[in-house]
């Protein structure tokens, strides 16, 4: 029964690629690649794989798929014209050909992996009680391979002034995206007020029930950025300016904080992100803490783009 | 076969299925969208290798699940950048080709 329920996920799941990749114009594309993200989320649940099922749900599928949609709106007009330069029969063959070979490369590698598989899950399964924390995913993230998670912010917050720096001179400093203007007595403008207060309060729980259960910073920032993002459509809320202090602060506290207990680590325990003995638990929280407000602002501001108009409108 | 040697076969599939698209499409955003699918494609063999080390009373290794993690958002990352570059591009061009040569009028009309 699991094997039959397997298998139609995954037929369905390869269906919705097709789908995605064939599809007649890109709005149906990012229509079927939400949906893709949806279902791909059960296949991480398959896999037992809990926070990378939550992560690409909230992530993979929500945040990407919000901002694929939110870019067809703006493409729109551009789309005629670059249906106009579809390849020809020749390149599509070549395509064809070449994307068949990569596959039939990987799953001639697939069938080849070794028996029994590499795992580090016995080490992980050892050290995990030194850490503090139960869930070994959160062990992984925050010590065992913490350089990973620290190198990860900043790459985030490297994309953001990447982002930000796509503004056009006039711009800079001023904020991203247009101001939303909801109906005041909507259903959205309804739901934006009425589910940030829930949404702040599963997402702190996300962030702390991490330590033990499937959760964690990521999760917890992608819901309470979602519920700002939700505000902001309403228009109950302005974009934040770029140029804000109080914004650019809480974008670097996260890896500041991060890189300052490591260097902590290096005094206290001889090693760049060491923890001392019996500290462990709480660095960890520290460092969860310090990075909530940076993965938070990251995404969110990610969502709004380029600043777009002036701070004085 | 094991749940997870499907999954993993059906992942390679993804992967080629990505490809395709990035080739064949033209439009920026769709190629973007399929770059977004071969990705998760590798996620997921990457993730099916990671259940395939389950040991020491896990279900799964959880060092790869872990760099999973890590790359979705970076993978998310990548793509809001991508879409802030070709927004700016339409901004300043008025056109998302990314052709040599700026597609002709009547093409355009079309």
């Amino acid at each position: 029964m699991r094997a039959v329920v397997s298998l139609v996920v995954v037929l369905l799941l390869l269906w919705l690629a097709v789908w995605t990749v064939v599809a007649r114009d890109a709005f149906l594309a990012v229509v079927g690649f939400i949906a893709y993200g949806l279902l791909l989320s059960l296949v991480w649940v398959r896999l037992y794989g809990i926070d990378v099922a939550l992560i690409e749900a909230a992530i993979g599928g929500g945040l990407t798929g919000a901002l694929l949609l939110g870019a067809v709106g703006r493409l729109r007009g551009t789309e005629a014209a670059a249906r106009s330069e579809r390849p020809g029969a020749g390149t599509r063959a070549f395509a064809m050909v070449l994307s068949l070979g990569v596959t039939v490369v990987l799953v001639l590698c697939v069938l080849a992996l070794p028996e029994p598989a590499p795992t580090l899950a016995p080490q992980a399964a050892q050290e995990l009680p030194a850490t503090g924390v139960g869930n070994p995913i959160t062990g992984v993230l925050l010590a065992f391979r913490a350089l990973d998670t620290l190198l990860e912010a900043i790459v985030l917050v490297i994309a953001l002034i990447g982002v930000w720096s796509l503004a056009p001179d006039r711009f800079w400093g001023g904020r991203p995206g247009l101001r939303h203007d909801a109906d005041p007595d909507g259903v959205l403008a309804y739901f934006a007020r009425v589910l940030p207060p829930i949404g702040i309060v599963v997402g702190i729980y996300l962030l702390w029930a991490g330590a033990d259960h499937p959760g964690g910073k990521f999760q917890s920032a992608t819901i309470l950025a979602a519920m700002w993002m939700l505000v902001q459509m309403t228009g109950l809320a302005d974009t934040p300016a770029v140029a804000s202090r109080w914004l650019r602060a809480g974008v670097v506290v996260g890896p500041l904080v991060f890189v300052a207990v490591g260097l902590l680590g290096l005094w206290t325990a001889g090693d760049f992100l060491g923890y001392p003995p019996d500290w462990a638990k709480p660095m960890i929280v520290v460092i969860e803490v310090a990075l909530l407000p940076t993965l938070v602002l990251v995404l969110a501001l990610l969502m709004n783009g380029a600043p777009a108009r002036n701070v004085k409108r | 076969m094991t749940v997870e040697t499907l999954i993993a076969l059906a992942a390679c599939a993804l992967v080629g299925i990505g490809l395709y698209g990035l080739i064949v499409q033209p439009h920026p955003l769709r190629k973007v969208v399929a770059f977004n699918v071969m990705g998760s494609g590798v996620f997921v063999i990457f993730g099916a290798l990671a259940r395939r080390g389950a040991a020491a009373g896990m279900l799964a290794d959880p060092v790869p699940q872990a760099l999973l993690i890590t790359a979705i958002v970076v993978a998310f990352a990548a793509t809001a950048m991508t879409v802030a570059l070709l927004l700016r591009l339409i901004e300043s061009t008025g056109s998302a080709s990314l052709a040599a040569e700026p597609p002709s009028a009547d093409g355009e009309a079309r």
